[in-house]
């Protein structure tokens, strides 16, 4: 363990800057932003989940009174496949043709025309006054089903990457990959028992509550400012300027605050079809969609079909392990079957693997980024596999994790060597924990899994301004959805020395602050964090230069403590502090305003692993299942405002029990979407729920000036696998597959 | 097609507004009088987000019409603070981190001051159930439970 460092501010838990704003209702979301003369975008979806789009008519639409613009993929430049967006959702091609269908429709609800008019209800009539016609095709909606050889295809221009031979022949296998080190086989061969299983789950949307909404406005200069719900301004302005073949420079994104994304507002929808219609139209154009819509063109995660073998000594030590994934990216490649296969071993010291991954294509909707990307389905397969070798093995399945726990130079599954990370501490920690120690309430299962996500750095900027009156503002760009003005007021406070109600942070637009990556990877407190200390450090540079020169001596004679300029020891000046306050007042006469900033590719994010267990009850009658409690123990290498990372932590242990026990996306034979609903798409409500317990362990990331790592993700890793665990504990019942919902659970029961 | 005149009190204030018949009361608050903290999430009365005390009851403001709000009394979140400062359950709400992105947080103070308004002392079990109707995709809810037990303790010990 790191030694423990004295803070000032960090650790403590003030009040956010956004705050009052937020719990008053004057917070402006993406759907808030009104300008006049506005008019309202809407967006014909296919009705077919595959289906070639033989003609489309605009003209009864354009013919109406109030409809100003309408368009369809014919409307929008030809984009060439290869170019990526990196994090906001891969090949710029299948994000145009996602945005707006070209020649095929792909999933039902995916976009083929949309018209701007003077009213909402004019717009949605002028939607049923677009005349398409449709060759329907049949679809394609399960994954093993989509690799057969004779399966419809969803695009024939595809071919499978990566295999060793070009293949000859178009497949929905869009791509494939390997990793593997060592010989399983024989690995398997000195096993004392082997376990395997095939597991499977279905599509899970990100659930955030603000349905995606953005306003543009294209001016008579073709200037675009667009406002909208994004997890990155900067991002997205490349996104749509690609996709609609503008320059960058001519478009401003502003982010509004942002209702929940967890990777789903990672990848643009609606923004380039607002900034079109607005060009077309001469006028502001509001776009906002529907919750229906959210669930049947956006979002969801891969549904996955994972297989797992893994082989162990009699003493728990695992000495092969083996997984074959399949992950559905939908209608277009881009499926997390990478990271999937990356993370399923990670936790893990293994002389001997091999991860082989598909990712399929079929007609639902594309998937986008969902928490930690692909972690959850492969890593629930291992974790239930780990649980029943240990009932085989009659090892408490947290010893079965230590004996074989990945540790500082651990060589990652993925390829570099740990650096210090907290695997063995959270361990050891959910070991001791009172909540593990506690005798379990009859009638009641246990169940206990592992977690891990990478977590990335990227490209940050920052601005640090010192106010007239020694009150400091920090800039910089990534969307704040949990609290992270919080910690970057709460690093740059500690940096300089002041309390934190003299710091306030802001996230500008793409024109008022330097470019940041979006916010994902939970790189945002560690990446950007970074970029505000190094700011801070450029004003305290600053700040004692002008201090010197005020007290004519040399920079190194000054130091900086406590927030103030003052001579360095040994050196004999008769002079007073001077306070941020002081120098901001003297600025005029040393130099001008005092100005840091920072940009850097942060390296060394850390990864970040996790222990949850967590005790429920299985009512025989109906299935339905009682949460009894819920412990998630995660390192955070530093926990900046710990009340946040414990939301990061608890908000996840919901998010990973609505998609254990009850989300799935539901699909009749013809492709359509049963459930696109809240009352159908059930997520966890209050009732649902008991506290979630937190501990969090604190092994800083060597990486960090404050020993950060990205804490985001990791907590929707293990509560699959946990909740899974318990529920073959609760009922001495293995079931593979997700979710556990009360008809599974019945069925499994021998009940109807 | 004509619109109906409607008068109503909006957080003690009588008001008087326009809306077409299938007007939902949550588009007249967000569009017609531009009262934009009021939230929609779903626009089917399953999330919570639009929550309004109306008459002294909690009710989804996308589940009603615009018109019949004629006549009736209703508090919006604009309406739970006051010129003294913020109500205990927004102090409460930031003190515990009870909210992440936010989207939610207007609807379930309100919801939650519906509850306290009925029922001073509430237990967990209560909160929760009362709660149910509002969702939040990020807190796990761990921490606006928190925080409304904390307000009835801080409101029993005011009063």
């Amino acid at each position: 363990m790191a030694e423990a460092v004295d803070y000032q501010v960090l650790g403590t838990r003030p009040v956010r800057p956004d705050g009052v704003d937020k719990v008053t209702g004057r917070a402006q979301f993406g759907a808030d932003q009104n300008l006049p003369n506005m008019l309202h975008g809407k967006i014909l979806r296919s009705p077919h989940a595959h289906a070639r789009i033989k003609r489309v008519d605009l003209s009864k639409a354009l013919a109406m009174d109030g409809v100003c613009a309408a368009v369809t993929g014919a409307d929008f430049p030809t984009v060439a496949s290869g170019v990526s967006i990196g994090e906001a959702g891969g090949d710029v091609m299948d994000i145009a043709h996602n945005v707006m269908a070209r020649d095929k429709a792909l999933y039902h609800g995916h976009a083929v025309a949309a018209v701007a008019a003077t009213s909402l209800e004019i717009a949605e009539q002028a939607l049923d006054a677009i005349d398409v016609e449709y060759e329907v095709l049949p679809p394609v909606l399960d994954v093993l089903q989509a690799m057969a050889p004779a399966a419809p295809l969803l695009d024939e221009n595809c071919f499978t990457k990566n295999l060793p031979e070009k293949p000859d022949k178009p497949s929905n296998v869009a791509s494939v990959m390997a990793l593997s080190r060592g010989d399983v086989e024989a690995g398997f061969e000195q096993a004392d028992l082997v376990v395997e299983g095939e597991y499977r789950i279905p599509m899970a949307h990100q659930g955030y509550i603000e349905p995606h909404a953005c306003t543009a406005t294209v001016n008579e200069e073709g200037k675009a400012t667009v406002w909208c719900c994004t997890q990155g301004q900067f991002d997205f302005r490349t996104a749509i300027a690609k996709i609609l073949d503008w320059k960058v420079g001519d478009m401003k994104v502003v982010p509004s605050e942002i209702g929940g994304g967890f990777g789903g507002k990672t990848v643009v929808y609606l923004e380039p079809v607002a900034v079109l219609l607005s060009q077309r139209a001469g006028r502001p154009v509001k776009m906002v969609m529907s919750r229906e819509e959210v669930f049947r063109a956006t979002g969801p995660t891969s549904g996955t079909v994972c297989r797992v073998k893994v082989g162990a000594k009699q003493n728990g030590r695992i000495t092969a392990a083996k997984a074959w994934l399949a992950y559905e990216s939908g209608a277009f490649p881009g499926a997390p079957v990478g990271p999937g296969a990356m993370s399923i071993f990670a936790p893990y010291d293994l002389e001997n693997f091999l991860v082989e991954g598909h990712e399929v294509r079929v007609n639902k909707p594309k998937v986008a980024a969902y928490r930690a990307p692909g972690a959850p389905q492969s890593m629930h397969a291992m974790e239930v596999a780990l649980d029943d070798l240990a009932r085989q093995l009659n090892m408490d399945p947290l010893d079965l994790r230590m004996v074989n726990a990945a540790d500082e130079g651990t060589q990652a599954p993925y390829g570099p060597k740990f650096p210090a990370i907290g695997f063995k501490a959270c361990i050891e920690a959910a070991k001791k924990h009172p909540n593990y120690t506690a005798p379990l309430l009859e009638g009641a299962g246990r169940g206990v899994a592992a977690g891990f996500w990478f977590n990335v750095g990227m490209q940050s900027s920052a601005e640090v301004r010192l106010n007239e009156d020694g009150t400091v503002i920090v800039m910089e760009g990534n969307p704040d959805i949990g609290g992270s003005r919080a910690s970057m007021s709460l690093m740059a406070a500690e940096t300089l020395g002041v309390p934190y109600e003299q710091v306030k942070t802001y996230v500008g637009d793409t024109e008022s602050t330097g470019f940041c990556n979006l916010t994902g990877g939970s790189r945002t407190t560690f990446a950007t964090g970074m970029a505000v200390v190094r700011a801070c450090e450029d004003i305290i540079a600053q700040c004692r230069s002008r201090a010197a020169a005020t007290w004519g001596v040399d920079e190194e004679q000054v130091e900086w403590r406590d927030g103030q300029a003052v001579p360095a020891p040994g050196v004999n000046a008769d002079v007073n502090p001077l306070s941020l306050a002081d120098l901001a007042a003297g600025a005029p006469r040393t130099g001008g305003p005092i100005l840091g900033r920072a940009s850097l590719n942060a390296q060394g994010a850390g990864a970040s692993f996790s222990v949850n267990f967590t005790d429920l009850k299985v009512d025989q009658e109906t299935g339905a299942v009682e949460v009894l409690s819920f412990t998630a123990v995660q390192d955070a290498g530093k926990a900046i405002h710990p009340a946040y990372v414990e939301g990061q932590m608890q908000g996840g242990a919901a998010q990973g029990l609505g998609w254990a026990l009850n989300e799935e996306y539901i699909y009749d034979a013809d492709g359509v979407m049963e459930n696109a609903g809240f009352l159908d798409y059930r997520v966890p409500v209050a009732s649902d729920l008991p506290m979630i317990d937190t501990e969090i362990v604190e092994v800083r990331n060597p990486s960090h000036p404050y020993g950060v790592r990205g804490v985001g993700e990791t907590p929707i890793v293990a509560p699959l696998a946990a909740t899974a665990n318990a529920v073959r504990d609760a009922i001495g019942i293995r079931i593979n597959d997700l979710p556990l919902s009360p008809p599974r659970i019945l069925a499994a029961l021998g009940g109807e | 097609m004509s619109k109906i005149h409607v008068q109503t009190t909006i957080n003690g204030e009588q008001v008087d507004f326009l809306c077409p018949p299938q007007q939902s009361l949550l588009e007249a608050l967000r569009e017609t009088l531009g009262m934009l903290g009021t939230k929609e999430g779903c626009g089917t009365g399953d999330c919570g987000a639009c929550s309004i005390i109306l008459n002294g009851r909690l009710v989804c403001s996308c589940l009603m019409l615009a018109a019949e709000a004629q006549g009736q009394e209703m508090t919006t979140i604009e309406g739970i603070a006051d010129a003294d400062g913020l109500h205990v359950l927004q102090e409460k709400f930031l003190e515990h981190a009870a909210l992440q992105c936010g989207i939610c947080t207007p609807g379930f103070i309100v919801a939650a001051k519906a509850l306290l308004d009925r029922d001073p002392n509430p237990d967990e079990r209560t909160i929760r159930y009362w709660l149910a109707g509002n969702l939040c995709r990020c807190t796990g809810y761990d921490k606006i439970v928190r925080a409304v037990q904390d307000a009835a303790q801080q409101l029993a010990y005011e009063a």
